[in-house]
Order: structure tokens, then C-alpha cells, then sequence
């Protein structure tokens, strides 16, 4: 259990930054490529600095050649290096699609246990807010279904530092998807964002190097009795907000911060919905075949003799996501829908 | 930048030796006028950009207004073209009414794309603009496509297919500009090189980024260079470029039997027939997008290029030759003034996008109860 320390302030950024720079000053063979991520100190800044510590031989810029820089990554992870491949947005990783989903995930099993892919993918995920169709990727529901790859969705700037470490030190391909609206949480006299390091339970520990959070494990971020509610990445947030609206109707839900969607920790979300009886499953990405669905099919498996009602989903809206700012907040999943979602599985309680 | 200008060559027809390219006193004003407008509407951008009232990510085009004029100028308005992201310019150039595309900024109903594609994704049916594209290079290939489908149909349209240079790096532009070559397509690929792609300098990113040339032989391209701050130079390249392109054929392709006469060489060396690079040397004033520090160049870089402004540059020359005079573009600039302002009353006073918009335009055939060939009513 970490203590409760109102005092601290660490962005969602500067955790992933610390993460890999803890992980860098460990181990030579890891280094960092992607555009703008060494003279421009990052695109988002998340890599500031580290071109000064690290020099140019571990802090890479590359050219816009998304399938060339993230290729060249798998081929050095195959000879053992470590490679950590950022894509300033997981939207651009799309035209380096054949290196990221047939070439990194399958290389262990096509050569037959011979060469691995200790690599990391990392960028922004999910909108941004008003970028269009082409730049508003939640890209967990696509790479969550191929075997051979792990991914996380980072919710808080806890998960952000102890998820990327542990990516980083994992020998299989790593996807950590973060989120472009939550980089900046955490900072310091962020009036909206301070809250979400709820009194520094949400930040990482301090002077701990050797902090990591085991991929594969979920986090009860709010506990409850009356309805499961299971999300990652910036919906979890969406979900807390809802808690709090439906607290005041006398309804206290339980929230899961799923981490990550490979491996899925299905044991802690059946455990949950064993308790509550119902289950609300609340994702980024579009309805069909969707991360969202999976989660639902499995407490199905699991929990069909536990439920009191079917399992509702919130989604994106199955279209594509549009440029106009009150159209793009109606598309994506927000607190208003989670929690319309949990009055109307509970409505039998 | 006027050292490697090619406009003038031994041996060329005469108008290459005008200054104003065989252009008349109306196109030269109306070339001016394009670049004043588009000018002023990206200053009303950026002010409304700040004020909150445009969102996303919004590239302004100021500085490079000669690329768009000049090229656009030497086309037909139903040759095709397609850019990336920084589309404003290359909108207006093609005579998008300027309400249009500053309420899509706005998101509202009455933009191009109803205030679903914003600033980046400016498209114009009626005016053969295919789109501004966000992810980069994503547009070379479908600027084949447009070629492809005029050689197809028979047609004699040009593609103009523009480019940033930081695209020249995606492999989407290999394989379009080597598809361009083999079915020897009319297109016009349009390098706007302004030097950066974002923070990075050309040639951090792209190798022998000195010499386009050795690109344009590698692919079989005619290769053209010019001089983007200039509208006159841009325009005279461009329209040798594009007439060339004008009705390419497949090479020693026999329409009769329907087969190669011999293999195609590809070897495009004094060719004055075919598809083409065009590297226009230019430059952007402001940051990449509206949130860019700018560390990576000085400002004593910036008022370099500023100086030799291509707006300026013509009036002067205009003035010069007698064939403008200052209250005449005087006018003009206060009439793009004048546009640039209505288009943001346009922009503020129209209907957002409504909610049912929000689905529609997904499928042209809408699914449910399958209705085989009924029409999408907005696709009509
Ligand atoms: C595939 C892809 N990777 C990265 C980006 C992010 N990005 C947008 S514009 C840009 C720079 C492009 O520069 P350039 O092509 O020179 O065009 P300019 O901005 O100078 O007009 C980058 C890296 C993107 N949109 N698509
Ligand atoms: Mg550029």
C-alpha cells in the first residue's frame, strides 16, 4: 500500500520519462528512437532532457519513416538490444503496420524459440482532442488480438512509470499506449489535474528504481459494492467521475483499472463482478471486435451465473471520429455514458 | 534562392525569357490577389486559432502562398490535386469560396466537410481538390490514383500531388513515385520544400537532400526546380512541368494489340514527356503548427526569408514594369481583407455540425436492412 503524501506532483509525462531513464542508466543496451524525440527535447516533451544525459548514440531523432525506424528497432531487438521505438502518436504507427504486428510479435515463434523482440512501442493514444479521423487512434482493440505481443494503457502517472519499466525489463514486444489528454496530469497547480494524483496514491513512489508494476495485474483503483465498472486509460478517470455522480443516487460502484489488455488479469475482474453482480465495461476503441467485447465475452465465461443483468458497454460511437469539438465529446466515451450504463444494468437491483 | 532558378534556358521558347511568363496584366493581378487572400485568411486563422474558436492542429501557409498560386495557376481547375495537412493555401488557390473553409476550421455545417475534417482535411469536389491528408506521404499514392484514373479514362488531366519534404521519407512516396514512373503517369509530384519538417532540418533527415535531382533520375522523374518565393519562376516551372505530364501514356504500350512493344526504359533524361518532381525551395514563417517554440532556427533566419516575400516581390515587380499600379494592389488588398473578415463573420454566425451528422457519411450504402444499391441521399 503506498501512503497517502498530498505533497506529490509528478506528470504522467515526466513519469514515463523517469522510467526510462532509470531503465537507460541501468542497462546500455537500451536506447530511445523516434521523431523529434532528441534536438526538439520530444514532441510532447516527454523525452526532455534526456538527449543531454544520455548523448546521441542512445537518444535517436529519426526521419518520418515510421516502417524504416520502428523495422530497424525489431532487427537490433533480435540481436538483444532494447530498443524503445516512440511514435509520436500510435496514429503514425499505422504505415509501419507489417514491422509492428507481423514482424515484432511473431519473431520468437516463427524462429522457433531462436530470436526474441525485447522491444518497446510507445506514443500517444486515443483522441486528442479535435485532430480528425486519421489522428484520433484508440489502437488497443487492433493490436490487443494479436498473440505474441503485451499491451498496456496507462491511467494514472503510477501506471505510466510502473508499467513502462516493466515493459522495458519484459524480454516479449511491449505497447504502451498513452494518453496525449493526460500527459500533463499531475501537474504542478494543475487545478484540473492535481486531483488525479489523489493525495500521491497515483504517483510513483519516490527513490525507488526498482519500482515496477507486473504487467498483467489489475487495480481495484475504487472499491464498491453495487456495480463493477472496468476500464483503462484515460476512461478510467470517465469512471470515477461517473462514481461520483451515482454516489449522490446512492449507487457505489467498484472501478478496475484493467493496465493492461495483454495479458488481461480476468481473475480480478470475475472477482469483482462475483461481488457486485454487474458489470459495466467502458473502452476508447470502436464496439465491434473491440478490447470492450472481450472483457464482456469473458465475465460472461466466468461470471454467467453471478450476473444479475447482461453486460453493458460504453464505446467510441461505431463512426469515425469527426474534427468538430461538441461532436467528438459525443463519439467518445465520457462520464454521462458510464454512468447512464450503470442505472441501466442496476435498474433490477 | 535564385541560384539555381532554371526558368531561363538556352534554347526555350521566348515567353521563358519574359519576366512575367507570357502571363497577362489579369492572370498576373489575379495571381496576386490569390496570395494577398490567402495570406489575410491565415492571419484571421491564427487569430481565431488563439481565441479558441478553431481547434486540433491548424498549419498556416503564410510564406508559402507562391507555391500554391503559382503551381495551381498552371493547371486546368479539373486537373486534380491533393497535399497534406498544411491545405489551406492550396484550397483557396483552387477557389474554395474562403466562408467554406474557415467554418470547416470552425466546425461548422456549412464547412467543406460539414465540420467533420477541420483545418487538415480540406476537400473540394467542385474544384478537383482531393483533400488535405494528416498522416505523411499518405497523399502520394493517391495522387497516382488520380493520375491513374485520367489515363485510364483517356482523359488529358494532370495529378498534382503536393508534398512537404519531411514526407520524402515515408515509404508511401517510393512506392508512388515508382508507380508514377512504371505506368508513366500524369502526375506532377510537388516538393514544398520549405526546409524543416517540424524541427528537423532537411538534411538531419533526408539524405542527399541537396540533390532532388539524383531522386527524380533514380525514378525515371523529369526533375524541375524553383524558386517557391517567387510566384512568376514557381508559375513558369509548373507549367512546363505540367504540360509535359499533360497525356502521358504507358510506355511502348501498342493500344492496337494491347501488349508492350519492348520493355519500357525508364531513363528519362531530356525527356520533356511524362511525370515529374518539382522542387520548389520556399519557406514557412510561422511554427510548424500553432504550438512550435521554434528552437531549431533563429529569428535572423526567418527575417532572411522574410525579406524576399513573394507578395511583395510582385507588387514590386508589377509596379516596376508598369503593369500594376499601387492603388491597384492596394484594392486587392483590401479586398482580401475584406474576405478574410467575412469569412470569419461567415464562420461564427453559421450552424454548428448538427448531431445527426455525426453518422452520416459513414457508409455511401448504409447498412441495417441491406438495401442493395440505394444511394447514400448526402452522396447523390
Ligand atoms: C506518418 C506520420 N508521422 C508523423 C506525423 C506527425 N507530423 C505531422 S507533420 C510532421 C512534419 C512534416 O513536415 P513536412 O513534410 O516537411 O511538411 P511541412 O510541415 O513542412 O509543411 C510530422 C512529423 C504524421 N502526421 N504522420
Ligand atoms: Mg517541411
Amino acid at each position: 500500500m503506498v501512503a497517502q503524501d498530498d505533497s506529490r506532483k509528478i506528470q504522467y509525462r515526466e513519469a514515463l520519462r523517469q522510467a526510462m531513464e532509470e531503465e537507460m542508466r541501468k542497462d546500455d543496451d537500451i536506447f530511445l528512437m523516434g521523431e523529434e524525440v532528441a534536438e526538439y527535447n520530444g514532441a510532447y516533451k516527454v523525452s526532455e532532457g534526456m538527449l543531454d544525459e544520455f548523448g546521441p548514440r542512445r537518444i535517436v531523432d529519426s526521419p518520418i519513416s515510421e516502417t524504416g525506424f520502428a523495422g530497424l528497432g525489431i532487427g537490433a531487438a533480435m540481436t538483444g538490444l532494447k530498443p524503445i521505438i516512440e511514435f509520436m502518436s500510435w496514429s503514425f504507427c499505422l504505415v509501419s503496420a507489417d514491422q509492428i504486428i507481423n514482424n515484432a510479435p511473431k519473431m520468437l515463434y516463427m524462429s522457433g524459440g531462436q530470436f526474441g523482440c525485447p522491444i518497446v512501442f510507445r506514443g500517444n493514444n486515443g483522441a486528442g482532442g479535435q485532430l480528425g479521423s486519421t489522428h484520433s487512434w484508440s489502437v488497443e482493440s487492433m493490436f490487443s488480438s494479436v498473440p505474441g505481443l503485451k499491451l498496456a494503457v496507462p491511467a494514472t502517472p503510477r501506471d505510466a512509470k510502473g508499467l513502462l519499466k516493466a515493459g522495458i525489463q519484459d524480454p516479449d514486444p511491449f505497447f504502451n499506449l498513452e494518453s496525449e489528454r493526460m500527459l500533463g496530469m499531475g501537474a504542478r497547480g494543475d487545478k484540473d489535474f492535481s486531483r488525479y494524483l489523489h493525495g500521491g496514491l497515483w504517483a510513483p513512489p519516490e527513490n525507488d528504481d526498482d519500482f515496477v508494476i507486473p504487467l498483467g495485474q489489475c487495480e481495484v483503483i475504487k472499491e464498491g459494492t453495487d456495480c463493477t465498472v472496468v476500464s483503462a486509460g484515460r476512461p478510467v478517470h470517465f469512471a470515477l467521475e461517473a462514481a461520483e455522480a451515482l454516489e449522490k443516487e446512492g449507487l457505489d460502484i467498484e472501478v478496475i483499472n484493467v493496465r493492461t489488455y495483454r495479458p488481461l488479469d480476468i481473475e480480478t475482474i470475475a472477482r469483482s463482478v462475483s461481488k457486485t453482480n454487474y458489470c459495466v465495461v467502458a473502452d476508447q476503441s470502436w464496439p465491434f471486435a473491440s478490447v470492450g467485447a472481450e472483457v464482456a465475452s469473458q465475465v460472461y465465461e466466468r461470471c454467467f451465473d453471478d450476473l444479475d443483468n447482461s453486460v453493458k458497454r460504453v464505446h467510441n460511437d461505431d463512426v469515425p471520429a469527426p474534427y468538430n469539438r461538441e461532436m467528438e465529446q459525443e463519439m467518445l466515451p465520457n462520464a454521462r455514458k458510464i454512468a447512464e450504463a450503470v442505472r441501466q444494468v442496476t435498474y433490477n437491483a | 534562392m535564385s541560384s539555381a532558378s532554371p526558368s531561363v534556358k538556352e534554347g526555350e521558347p521566348s515567353v521563358a525569357a519574359d519576366p512575367f511568363v507570357g502571363l497577362s496584366d489579369e492572370r498576373l493581378h489575379g495571381m496576386l490577389y490569390d496570395m494577398m487572400l490567402i495570406r489575410r485568411f491565415e492571419e484571421r486563422t491564427m487569430q481565431a486559432y488563439q481565441q479558441a474558436k478553431i481547434g486540433g492542429f491548424c498549419h498556416i501557409y503564410i510564406g508559402q502562398e507562391a507555391t500554391a498560386v503559382g503551381s495551381v495557376g498552371a493547371t486546368n481547375n479539373d486537373d486534380p490535386i491533393v497535399t497534406a495537412y498544411r491545405d489551406h493555401g492550396h484550397a483557396l488557390a483552387r477557389g474554395m469560396d474562403p466562408n467554406a473553409c474557415m467554418a470547416e476550421m470552425f466546425g461548422k455545417v456549412t464547412g467543406c466537410a460539414k465540420g467533420k475534417g477541420g483545418s487538415m482535411h480540406m476537400f473540394d469536389k467542385p474544384n478537383a481538390m482531393y483533400g488535405g491528408h494528416a498522416i505523411v506521404g499518405g497523399q502520394n499514392p493517391l495522387g497516382c490514383g488520380l493520375a491513374w484514373a485520367a489515363q485510364y479514362r483517356g482523359e488529358d488531366k494532370v495529378a498534382l500531388c503536393y508534398m512537404g519534404d519531411g514526407a520524402l521519407n515515408q515509404g508511401a512516396t517510393h512506392e508512388a513515385m515508382n508507380l508514377a514512373s512504371i505506368y508513366n503517369l500524369p502526375i506532377v509530384f510537388v516538393l514544398e520544400n520549405n526546409g524543416y519538417s517540424m524541427g528537423t532540418d532537411i538534411a538531419r533527415g533526408t539524405s542527399m537532400a541537396h540533390d532532388q535531382k539524383s531522386r527524380a533520375e533514380a525514378y525515371g522523374l523529369r526533375y524541375f526546380e524553383c524558386d517557391g518565393q517567387d510566384v512568376l519562376d514557381t508559375y513558369g516551372t509548373f507549367k512546363k512541368a505540367v504540360d509535359g505530364a499533360r497525356g502521358a501514356r504507358p510506355i511502348n504500350y501498342n493500344e492496337k494489340t494491347g501488349k508492350r512493344d519492348s520493355l519500357p526504359s525508364y531513363d528519362r533524361d531530356g525527356r520533356t514527356q511524362g511525370p515529374a518532381y518539382v522542387n520548389v525551395k520556399t519557406y514557412r514563417y510561422w511554427g510548424h503548427s500553432m504550438s512550435d517554440p521554434q528552437k531549431y532556427r533563429s529569428k535572423d533566419e526567418v527575417k532572411t526569408k522574410q525579406d524576399i516575400d513573394c507578395i511583395n516581390r510582385l507588387v514590386v515587380q508589377l509596379q516596376d514594369a508598369g503593369r500594376a499600379t499601387e492603388a491597384q494592389c492596394e484594392a486587392m488588398d483590401t479586398k482580401a481583407q475584406e474576405l478574410a473578415k467575412a469569412a470569419i463573420a461567415f464562420a461564427e454566425s453559421s450552424d454548428p455540425m448538427p448531431i445527426e451528422e455525426l453518422y452520416t457519411d459513414v457508409y455511401a450504402n448504409p447498412f441495417g436492412p441491406y438495401v442493395k444499391g440505394a444511394p447514400n441521399p448526402d452522396f447523390a
